[in-house]
């Protein structure tokens, strides 16, 4: 345990400011109409095949994945298919969902709702890949991509390392931190199920060290399981950044523009693995997940709830005692890479990890002063860019040298912005600078 | 005394000659062979690189034009220079000069701070194309101008502004050159290079591609997909909510009546489009 | 109505105000140590230098650039207390504003202000003066413990002053050097400031106290600092063992003139050095070679602002030259 692991690029502190980190999962209960986006994945949408007036069970199938960067979409309470409409997600845009009216729950017959624990890990690899598809997972760390896809090696590349990412490094954030601590066994069986279907020996559970609840935990179950391991790592942030738990782990580098099998690495969310869990042994389709409210304590009380994927936003704040009156900015994820809702009415998708409100008075930044060359931009990038030399190229909108700055390595991880002491919006000339090389293209 | 002033003449002069011949050496020997054509059409070109023909800047497009024939050279065209310079760069190659019609580009969102209210209150870096990927935009249209002047700021010829009544950018006929930077920046291509017909021009004034109700409700201005304007006009097409005035149609003739009869105020007519420099 | 941003939504407290005021923290301990062994002519000479740095700054960001006022930075009360303590403490006022101008107008804001300069303000300004007046520049007042108001100048060498003189004399004869060498001050002297010199570069001990505060706090890194000084100690260190000059004595040389006031405070500067860490290890090696070669070849006893301004000439191409190693891609 001496031996803690973290990235060498880059990095800084921050105040973690984790209320929730012991609070015990609740049900959020049901919302009387949920709003199911049709695409919660990275991808092409869902085809949906259900229409209005639908009588729909827990676990009903609305939408196909269609096509292989798809996921299947799945009724998150029993009721009615009401409309199938646009509405406004997280950034304003509007997206297709399902609306449907919820009654008392009721669930699909194979759904298996016992609470026991089932570790009869089943010895048919596609039988787990088809019930991983069937089940709609998609990563649940934010960027939902399918996992079916994730746990498919192409025939050229091999996997040595499955890494279980286990680290919260965004401050509030403490969903994944409460499954650990509630469901440690589910998520080894999970990652033993992760290891059939990539058929490697081992895995390797990454937890960041402030979470000592947890490592104890997972630790302990994973003496009754051969092949699962628990690595500890610095609290550092990005550390639960994909690249950089790579590095930190296995030593190795995804090479720019790859994906981390290409490293021989496969990084799954706790969440996601709990999940395969669920869809393998329980056959238990994603239609809820934990999310945790939090931010301003005088806004919220914080608290990790159990919620259906399609609940509004304002649902879950109202459970949460929020102060709605005084929200100044409602985060879809955290403060550093959340994205600022535009309307609370916005739905939870299978990627919301958590709802942070932050209040009136501090959700607006700071005025942009010259910036002084301290570098500190520089210091902080885990992708060793150098955020102060794409910023001044874009402000002349000068954008030849932009390629050759790498601006498309940016992971969008906010340390550059947080650190600027000239509050220079660094993430935003990333962001634009991204933009323009994709136009270039 | 003569014989120090002497000496320094010698020796300056000795190192001016020294320089001259290395300078001359220089100039031979990676001299750039160009064309006299390329160099004269150059010479007549405005020199605004703004890209606006297509070509990184004034030179590639002497020399493309050099390169061309009498047919391929129809072609090619300078927007900013316009007919003027066209006529000139026609003459140094012996060719025709193409006939082009007079065109300025006009802003295709009348989502103005009074019809499209904000909404929300966007704080990030105030630059269209960086809050195009962070929100709908504050008056919560998902296809309507932004308000940020990404094009203001691109405009070379200081053709846009902000309004600060309306908020939105305003198009000075008579600066635009139809380059095309600001249709380009636009990451919701609001902005249309589109003819000038008879000082007149004509289009619908929204992009917004919501149901009627859904776009009203946000916009007084946006156009619900009546197809008043299609009854009236039968060039007009109305699809996917929205419609669209073709180049085609003529502003003198409709002009008046499309924007009478558009019950929101989507469609713009501009009966005095002002134009010093004229291409026809 | 709802707040809309893009990502990340917190800010760290840190702004440049709060770095520049840690940097007027770090320099308190040396600016005490001045006052106590100058007196009165030291405050003089401080304040004049910082009012002149920020009035100029006031002046020409509100009548001349018509920009928002930027003295609220700290980055010209800063610029006015390093120049103040680059000067000898019976520097006359006028001199001072002098300076104050080519630092503040010439150096920095015809640059276009903070974060534009190339070249280090205070030093710009040290380096005019020295140019232009080098009678007063080089007068340097016999420290006067706690006698505050004492303005009767009784002049005195520098230890560097006396160093050259050896260096000059050791050929010639013997016996000079032998009188000049007891009048070097002790290692207990430079370090707590009680040798001739300019305001601020008296003391090693007051400068190493500012340093660790800048370092606790993290304004700056270890790096320029410590391969400045490295690099210099080891080139005299060399020469020392090689020729047994007492003239390379090594901690001697490390401890007197502005050898450490350069270092820490004005070579480690975000805006003059270099953005990438190995930059800024070429530059701090540059600044420790510079200084030697001009300290022990040059007319000059010492090098340490030459060798600073000649460096940050370099810091563009420094820039250019050392890119940090972007992840997953092999360095070129």
């Amino acid at each position: 345990m001496c031996n803690k692991k973290t990235f060498p690029l880059g990095g800084l502190h921050l105040n973690k400011q984790k209320i929730s980190a012991l609070s015990p999962i609740q049900d959020a209960g049901i919302p009387p109409l949920v709003y199911i986006p049709v695409k919660q994945h990275i991808g092409t949408p869902a085809q949906i095949i259900v229409a209005p007036g639908d009588k729909v069970k827990i676990g009903t199938l609305l939408a196909k994945a269609n096509g292989a960067l798809s996921a299947n979409i799945h009724a998150s309470v029993a009721g009615e298919v009401k409309k199938i409409e646009e509405i406004q997600g997280e950034k304003g845009y509007f997206e297709q969902v399902i609306t449907i009216q919820t009654s008392a729950d009721e669930y699909e017959a194979e759904i298996d709702t016992s609470p026991d624990i089932n570790s009869n890990i089943p010895q048919d690899v596609e039988e787990i890949r088809q019930k991983i598809t069937a089940a709609g997972l998609v990563g649940m760390g934010g960027a939902g991509f399918p996992t079916p896809i994730k746990t498919t090696i192409p025939e050229n590349k091999s996997v040595q390392y499955l890494i279980i990412n286990g680290i919260e490094c965004e401050p509030y954030l403490t969903a994944d931190g409460a499954l650990m601590l509630e469901k440690p066994e589910q998520i080894v069986i999970g990652a033993k199920l992760l290891n059939k279907v990539l058929g490697i020996q081992n895995a390797i559970i990454a937890i960041d060290e402030n979470k000592p609840q947890a490592i104890a935990k997972i630790t302990q179950v994973t003496k009754r399981y051969v092949g699962v391991n628990v690595a500890v790592c610095k609290s550092k942030y990005p550390q639960g950044g994909e690249k950089q738990l790579i590095t930190a782990i296995t030593g190795r580098e995804v090479p720019a523009g790859k994906l981390p099998i290409d490293a021989g690495c496969v990084v799954q969310n706790v969440a996601t693995t709990y999940a395969v869990y669920e869809a393998v042994m329980k056959n238990k389709p994603l239609y809820e997940r934990i999310v945790t409210v939090s931010g301003d304590p005088s806004l919220t009380t914080a608290g990790n709830y159990l919620t259906r994927i399609g609940t509004p936003a304002e649902y879950l704040l109202d459970k949460a005692h929020t102060n709605k009156s005084q929200i100044g900015k409602l985060l879809f994820g955290g403060p550093m890479m959340g994205v600022s809702a535009v309307s609370l009415q916005a739905p939870i998708t299978k990627k919301t990890g958590g709802l942070v409100v932050i209040d009136t008075a501090s959700s607006l930044r700071q005025d942009e002063t010259c910036c002084i060359r301290c570098g500190k931009c520089a210091e902080v990038c885990p992708m060793g860019l150098m955020p102060f030399a794409i910023a001044s190229n874009l402000r002349r909108n000068n954008t030849a040298p932009l390629k050759a700055l790498h601006v498309a390595d940016c992971i969008e991880c906010g340390a550059c912005s947080y650190i600027c002491p000239a509050k220079v919006p660094l993430v935003d000339y990333c962001k634009l600078g991204k933009y323009e090389v994709n136009k270039q293209k | 005394m003569t014989d120090t002033f002497w000496l320094n003449i010698l020796i300056v002069g000795g190192i001016a000659l020294c320089a001259a011949i290395m300078l001359y050496i220089t100039a031979k020997k990676f001299s750039i062979q160009t064309d006299a054509k390329e160099s004269q059409i150059d010479e007549v070109l405005p020199q605004a690189n703004c890209g606006g023909c297509g070509f990184i800047g004034c030179k590639d497009f002497a020399k493309a034009c050099a390169q061309s024939t009498a047919k391929s050279f129809s072609a090619l065209y300078c927007p900013v220079g316009a007919a003027e310079v066209m006529q000139k760069v026609a003459d140094i190659l012996g060719y025709s000069t193409p006939k082009r019609k007079d065109t300025c580009a006009v802003l295709r969102c009348n989502g103005t701070c009074q019809a499209a209210p904000k909404k929300i209150e966007y704080d990030g870096l105030k630059n269209c194309r960086v809050a195009n990927l962070t929100m709908i935009g504050e008056a919560e249209c998902p296809d309507g101008c932004l308000r940020f002047g990404d094009c203001v700021k691109v405009c070379q010829f200081g053709a846009l502004s902000i309004n600060p009544q309306t908020g939105l950018p305003t198009v000075d006929a008579n600066k635009c050159t139809s380059c095309g930077a600001c249709a380009n920046i636009c990451p919701r291509h609001l902005l249309e290079i589109r003819p000038i017909d008879h000082n007149q021009q004509i289009f619908v004034a929204c992009n917004n591609k919501q149901k009627g109700a859904l776009a009203r409700k946000n916009c007084q201005n946006a156009c619900i997909a009546c197809k008043k304007c299609a009854s009236i006009c039968a060039a007009i097409k109305v699809e996917q909510n929205l419609a669209y005035i073709p180049t085609t149609v003529s502003p003198q003739e409709f002009g008046t009546k499309l924007q009478e009869n558009c019950p929101t105020g989507a469609i713009i007519y501009k009966s005095q489009v002002k134009r010093e420099k004229t291409n026809v | 109505m709802l707040k809309i941003s893009s990502s990340p939504h917190i800010n760290s407290s840190v702004t440049t105000q709060s770095l520049m005021r840690d940097v007027l923290i770090a320099l308190t301990p040396a600016m005490l140590v001045a006052l106590m062994m100058f007196g009165i002519n030291a405050l003089r000479v401080i304040l004049t230098s910082v009012a002149a740095c920020v009035m100029f700054e006031y002046l020409i960001t509100h009548y001349l650039l018509k920009a928002k006022n930027t003295t609220t930075d700290l980055s010209a009360v800063i610029t006015g207390v390093l120049l103040g303590f680059n000067l000898p403490s019976s520097m006359p006022s006028w001199m001072i504003i002098v300076g104050a101008f080519v630092s503040i107008g010439i150096a920095k804001m015809a640059f276009g202000g903070l974060g534009k300069n190339i070249f280090n303000p205070a030093l710009a300004g040290r380096v005019f003066l020295f140019i232009s007046f080098p009678v007063q520049m080089t007068q340097w007042p016999k420290p006067d413990f706690l006698n505050f108001l004492n303005t009767d100048i009784v002049t005195s060498a520098t230890t560097l002053g006396i160093l050259k003189q050896i260096d000059v004399s050791s050929s010639a004869s013997i016996k000079a050097s032998q009188v000049s060498l007891t009048e070097l001050p002790n290692y207990w002297q430079m370090l707590l400031g009680d040798t001739g010199g300019s305001l601020g570069e008296v003391s090693a001990l007051a400068l190493f106290i500012g340093l660790l505060y800048m370092l606790w706090r993290r304004v700056i890194t270890w790096h320029i600092p410590f391969y400045y000084v490295a690099t210099f100690f080891m080139l005299t260190a060399i020469t020392w063992f090689n020729t047994d000059n007492v003239h390379f004595e090594p901690v001697t040389n490390l401890l007197s003139g502005g050898l450490l006031l350069g270092a820490f405070f004005m070579a480690t500067d975000y805006v003059t050095s270099p953005m990438t860490r190995q930059g800024q290890i070429i530059f701090a090696v540059g600044c420790g070679i510079l200084t030697y070669i001009i300290r022990f070849y040059s007319a000059y006893p010492e090098g340490v602002s030459f060798a600073i301004l000649i460096m940050n000439a370099f810091v563009p191409l420094i820039d250019k030259f050392t890119p940090q190693r972007v992840y997953g891609r092999k360095r070129k």
